[in-house]
């Protein structure tokens, strides 16, 4: 591709025309920051606050704790800011995930590869069945989710014999030691989330798979012309995004040492919110997978002061989330409007 | 957006058979649901029975048409069973001056969150899912710190009579349910607010230009959305005699979008078919009241459920001619 | 514009006047989409180096056809040969492997991405961890758009970027794969003047490396500008092929029309009447309408009974204009006055009441509501009008609808045929009901007859001419120079979102019109005297033969003022 700009022929090049924009102004460049590290910004602020008012919230007990129970939904939502970078939204996760607990519990009385592989091929034959009605049917991704949503907890529930049987996983197994061993007092399902961090922002900015995502996020009939596998990359994806679903929820019940039935109920989104907040556009095209990070950390932080504050009802946390998802939203609305003025 | 942009120039060509089987597919569905009973189910057509099934899925009903209006603007709102329990966690606190006051405040809360969702989506510009989601996450768990998380007993003679009282013997719940479709049905199709929703679902900046009130109309089919989920809540808690901030309304959003979709309103707006959503919610519940006489299990129904969603969507699906 | 005429036109060596060898061939392609043909026994001939133009009204089944070549579409009959071989795409990416590339009409690249990625997807430089290169991305993609005259940050997301640059980015791509064939598809659209020579220029290179480019185009200059041979579609038939060169203009626009030479001549290429009387007093006032980035300060008024028309490049602010004139374009500052009254708060709504109406430029987009029926299109702005107490009434929708249909001659079914199985023409003509049933004093007309067949444009002419007869204070907007001129009574030529001047009377002709447009070039940096530098000496908008003197900057025909303020950035 080099022979064209060294091809004798080509008159010579015009002047430079209109295309000397002028480099990004102050502001533009604040707004952009703003949507992609907003997110940290206010964690870090929080956490540093926190420390100072509440003496129980900044010691590495709490830490390791709100790392642990962060780390299943982060999984998921690494899982959902895939999809959501195409444009798509997968709501079958919550059900996946508990879907994936229950196949590890089970299959942990027949050793820790049938307990890890179960539920990685079930929940991936899920999503991928997501994938193609979405992709090769053409049906929409919300509609499409919210049947397999059902679908799954219809399967959970015929084999928890109606959510009455609860499996459990054999006490010191390897399969329980992988949810809660613990590194320098970090447990394994913390380190495996964070290296499934590093991998998924090394996929997605660093490969031709990654930048299809953003494409056929960005415009599904332009990455289309332009040649790229859209169909293929959104079953891909789909496909992901249950795999990890399965797995978070294999983690979980090897963590809990049981394959809980009623878990998982509104975890999507959980999952939707911390992607959002994490700077995400929900539309498509443009996001982060650290940006997600902080968002799940964010929202666990805001769980766990909750906690802290002893006279608060539990459900002040849904309100928390609720009102700080619309916060975010609506302050993105305005820096991307702001971005482009 | 991208996926539904014209830009490669398909025509969307609906082929003869699905067209047909998304206009009428869902009658069709309860017809032959309906004569399977009668030959193969025991009690099924029984007037009692039928009774049941109505007063069950009154207020799914009533959610459902909410949601087509919403659903029709290009719309979804996933708020409607957090409006429920909001609702009935006002109930309660507000019985002590009497129904009418007390169904005020409740139908105020819909209105509340009808407003709040329509002004995010219509005056901030947000997608509907994420608008609605966060009074989706936040509205049960402000029911919930309203009512301290607790059950609580309905003694109000008046609130439990509505629940069980009934009109030449049809139930008052299902009458109106029943009142409140045709209600729906006529603002859609006879009235300049019902036209111009529907306009602006099919074409937003068309409407705008148009001079259409494109944000009076969104706020409005939100609003609308909220109240009607509201009274669903309502009524729900006259049935069950006891307010539940907990547990009313879980996955409503789920089966009033069921219902919708299954009745042949099309996801990406433009058009609004209110007596395909009632019979899509009837649908829904004869299935699950078959199933369940035949001593098939819950997650059977869940998983039949699924199916049918996905039929129902796909059937629909813009056809495209490739 | 002699030189580069001379230079692009010539037939290519070919073997001592042998026919170079078919790169690219299909071969009775058929194809149907719903049981209705688009494409019927069409066959078209692609040779090495060859410059070859393919022209149709809208629905001769060019889309189609570049589709199959390309991959988007397969043929239902027929085959495609590649070199001579049988060839199948399955995919546009499988034609894109085989050295067949294409630009598409509108940009087709994705908007949030940067430059560099838009330019480099799908086949990113990868370094030895098998990872994107990035730096190399950036410094190739930086030396490829060098040569087409842009040099914006490569990683910069591409909607930053205008319309123009974005073609050329989407241009760079499409040649920096090892391309056999290049399809462009009215690829100078969205170009300015300048622009379409650094195009010219581009397409000269490739024709020098023996590149076979298929070149779509309803601008006849162009085609006879570089084009050798031309490929006539009408209907989904192949009408004609041979050499441009001895084709006269009027011979292939009757081939596209299916109609007689003679016939064409008699109506000329417009069917525009003569001038109007227009009345003295304005009914509308436009002062000083403005707007960051987009309007500066731009007045303007209308009088009853005239055809204003509003020339300017891409980019100067004509919609923008007509935008704000009916509301939907948020001011900064500015007044609009109907009838010596004053518009309060700007919106559609209320520029509506005061008997404003504007026929927007996007049909699709902004126009019609596809799942409506042809009634409810027409009736949609008037609901109100035509209702009682918020409740509808059929029957004097059915009255206006009646009259509307039978008026414009709209071709459909019925009032209830639904508005998105019509053809382009006659949805314009739904709309155009849509604001005429609201009897509007003054209407705004954004491109009225872009993207309709030739039939419908010459309604959509003549009706413009009846309207302004009867009354109304018509504004048209076309970046069509023939239709404007004889359209318009008067000339308002914006440039760079600012007035530049004002012809009326005689100085409404192409050629003190196209002076006008190209006096002064919309870039906010470039000399005064520039065109002369870069490129021959007619850089001009196309004008039909060669009647437009070169635009000289010694004598502007209308005041100008010495540079336009802004950074002409575009909103795609």
């Amino acid at each position: 591709m080099k022979s064209l700009t060294t091809a004798p022929n080509l008159p010579a090049p015009p002047r430079p025309t209109q295309a000397t924009a002028p480099s990004a102004t102050g502001r533009e460049r604040f707004a952009s920051l703003l949507q992609r590290h907003g997110a940290f910004a206010v964690l870090v602020a929080l956490v540093l606050v926190s420390t100072f008012v509440f003496p129980s919230f900044g010691t590495l007990d709490n830490a390791q704790n709100v790392a642990v129970q962060a780390s299943f939904i982060a999984v998921v939502a690494l899982g959902m800011t895939l999809v959501i970078i195409t444009g798509g939204i997968d709501l079958s996760v919550g059900s996946v995930f508990a879907l994936g607990g229950v196949l590890a519990a089970w299959a942990s009385q027949y050793g820790f590869w049938a307990a890890l592989l179960l539920p990685l091929v079930v929940c991936g034959a899920i999503g991928t069945l997501n994938g193609l009605l979405i992709a090769r049917a053409g049906m929409a991704p919300f509609i499409v989710t919210l049947a397999t949503l059902l679908g799954a907890r219809g399967l959970l529930l015929a084999l928890t014999h109606e959510g009455a049987t609860t499996y459990l996983v054999p006490r010191d197994s390897a399969f329980a030691e992988l949810g809660q061993g613990t590194v320098g007092g970090f447990g394994y399902p913390v380190l495996v989330a964070l290296a499934l961090f590093a991998v998924g922002g090394v996929v997605l900015q660093r490969t031709s798979f990654g930048q299809s995502l953003f494409a056929v996020g960005g415009s599904a009939d332009a990455a289309t012309l332009m040649g790229l596998p859209v169909a293929r990359t959104r079953v891909l994806v789909y496909l992901v995004s249950g795999l990890l679903a399965g797995f978070a929820g294999a983690l979980n019940a090897a963590r809990l040492s049981s394959g809980v039935t009623i878990i998982g109920s509104g975890m999507e989104l959980d999952a939707i919110a911390a992607v959002v907040i994490g700077g995400t556009l929900l539309t498509g095209g443009a996001g982060s997978v650290s940006g997600t990070l902080w968002g799940v950390l964010l929202l666990a932080v805001i769980q766990n002061l909750i906690n802290q504050i002893g006279s608060l009802n539990s459900s002040y946390q849904s309100v928390v989330s609720g009102g700080f998802l619309i916060v975010v939203v609506v302050a993105q609305r305005y820096l991307a409007r702001a971005r482009r003025t | 957006m991208t996926q539904l942009s014209p830009a490669l120039g398909r025509r969307a060509v609906r082929l003869a058979a699905p067209a047909w089987f998304q206009k009428y597919g869902v009658y069709t569905a309860v017809a032959a649901l309906l004569v399977y009973n009668a030959a193969f189910t025991d009690h099924f057509l029984t007037a009692a029975n039928l009774r049941t099934q109505l007063v069950q899925v009154a207020p799914v009903v009533i959610v459902a048409l909410g949601m087509a209006l919403v659903i029709g603007t290009e719309g979804v709102d996933l708020s409607v069973g957090s409006t429920m329990a909001l609702a009935t966690a006002l109930l309660p606190l507000y019985l002590g001056y009497g129904i009418v006051p007390a169904l005020l405040v409740a139908l105020v809360a819909g209105v509340v969150v009808g407003a709040v969702n329509g002004t995010l989506v219509a005056v901030v510009g947000l997608q509907p899912i994420v608008a609605t989601l966060a009074l989706f996450v936040g509205g049960r768990g402000l029911a919930l710190v309203m009512a301290d998380g607790q059950l609580k007993q309905i003694e109000n003679a008046d609130l439990l009579a509505l629940g069980s009282g009934e009109v030449l013997g049809i139930p008052d719940v299902v009458l109106i349910a029943g009142v409140l479709a045709l209600v729906v049905a006529g603002v859609v199709h006879r009235t300049t607010f019902g036209r111009q929703l529907v306009a602006v679902g099919g074409n937003r900046a068309a409407a705008r230009l148009a001079g259409l009130p494109v944000t009076r109309v969104l706020i409005g089919v939100y609003v609308l959305c909220g109240v009607l989920a509201a009274l669903a809540g309502v009524l729900a808690t006259a049935r069950l005699t006891a307010s539940d901030p907990s547990a009313l309304g879980n996955l409503m959003e789920l089966s009033a979008i069921t219902a919708v979709v299954v009745g042949g309103t099309p996801l990406t707006g433009g058009s609004v078919r209110v007596l395909g959503t009632v019979t899509g919610a009837l649908l829904m519940q004869l299935l699950r009241a078959t199933l369940v006489k035949h001593d098939l299990p819950d997650s059977t129904a869940q998983m039949a459920q699924a199916a049918i969603i996905l039929v129902a969507v796909y059937v629909a699906r813009e056809r495209r001619s490739r | 514009m002699a030189p580069s005429e001379a230079a692009i036109a010539t037939p290519h060596p070919g073997a001592d006047g042998a026919a170079p060898p078919a790169v690219l061939e299909a071969v009775g392609v058929g194809k149907r989409f719903a049981g209705v043909v688009a494409l019927d026994d069409v066959s078209l001939t692609l040779r090495r180096g060859e410059i070859h133009a393919l022209v149709g009204e809208n629905g001769a089944g060019k889309s189609t056809l570049i589709k199959v070549l390309t991959g988007v579409h397969r043929p239902d009959s027929g085959e495609l040969r590649l070199g001579g071989e049988p060839v199948s795409f399955a995919r546009p990416h499988e034609a894109q492997q085989a050295g067949v590339s294409t630009i598409y009409q509108e940009v087709n690249l994705v908007p949030m991405m940067s430059v560099a990625r838009n330019i480099f997807l799908g086949r990113e430089p990868r370094n030895r961890l098998r990872l994107i290169d990035f730096p190399r991305m950036h410094r190739e993609a930086a030396d490829l758009l060098a040569d087409f005259g842009v040099t914006a940050d490569v990683r910069r997301p591409l909607n930053t970027l205008g319309v123009g640059t974005q073609q050329m980015v989407a241009l760079a791509r499409a040649v920096s794969v090892q391309a056999r064939v290049v399809v462009m598809d009215e690829p100078t659209s969205a170009l300015e003047p300048r622009e379409v020579e650094t195009l010219f220029r581009v397409i000269e290179d490739l024709h020098s490396r023996d590149i076979a480019i298929l070149y779509v185009s309803h601008r006849m200059d162009e085609l006879y500008r570089i084009c050798e041979r031309v490929t006539v579609l009408r209907d989904g038939r192949l009408v004609h092929t041979g050499d441009l060169a001895g084709l006269d203009r009027t011979q292939l626009v009757s081939m596209m029309l299916g109609r007689e030479v003679s016939e064409v001549r008699r109506h000329g290429v417009t069917r525009f009447g003569g001038a109007h009387d227009a009345a003295r007093e304005p009914v509308l006032t436009a002062e000083g309408l403005s707007r960051r980035h987009l309007l500066d300060e731009v007045s303007l008024h209308l009088r009853p009974g005239e055809v204003l028309g509003l020339g300017g490049l891409l980019g100067s602010g004509r919609t923008e204009t007509a935008k704000a004139l009916a509301g939907a374009l948020p001011l900064d500052s500015g007044t609009v006055s109907v009838g010596g009254r004053e518009l309060r708060r700007l919106s559609p709504a209320a520029a509506i009441r005061a008997g404003i109406s504007l026929l927007s430029e996007d049909r699709k987009a902004e126009g019609i509501v596809p799942g409506l029926s042809v009634r409810e299109n027409i009736v949609l702005a008037a609901m109100p009008r035509l209702s009682r107490s918020g409740i509808v009434s059929r029957k004097q929708q059915d009255r206006i609808v009646e009259i509307f249909m039978e008026r414009l001659r709209i071709k459909a079914s019925g009032p209830e045929q639904k508005v998105e199985e019509l053809s382009g023409g006659n949805q314009q003509k739904v709309l155009l009901a849509r604001w005429l049933c609201l009897e509007p004093k003054v209407l705004l007309l954004d491109e009225p007859t872009r993207g309709i067949d030739v039939g419908a444009k010459a309604e959509v002419q003549a009706l413009i001419d009846e309207l302004a007869q009867e009354g109304l204070a018509v504004l048209l907007i076309s970046s069509d120079v023939e239709e404007l001129v004889e359209g318009a009574d008067r000339l308002v030529v914006l440039r760079g979102g600012a007035v530049a001047g004002e012809l009326a009377g005689d100085l409404v002709n192409e050629a003190d019109l196209l002076d006008a447009l190209a006096a002064h070039t919309p870039e906010p940096s470039a000399p005064a005297s520039e065109p002369a530098a870069s490129g021959p000496p007619a850089s001009g908008p196309p004008t039909s033969g060669p009647s437009a003197p070169g635009p000289s900057a010694s004598e502007p025909r209308v005041d100008a003022p010495p540079s336009a303020p802004h950074t002409d950035k575009e909103q795609p």
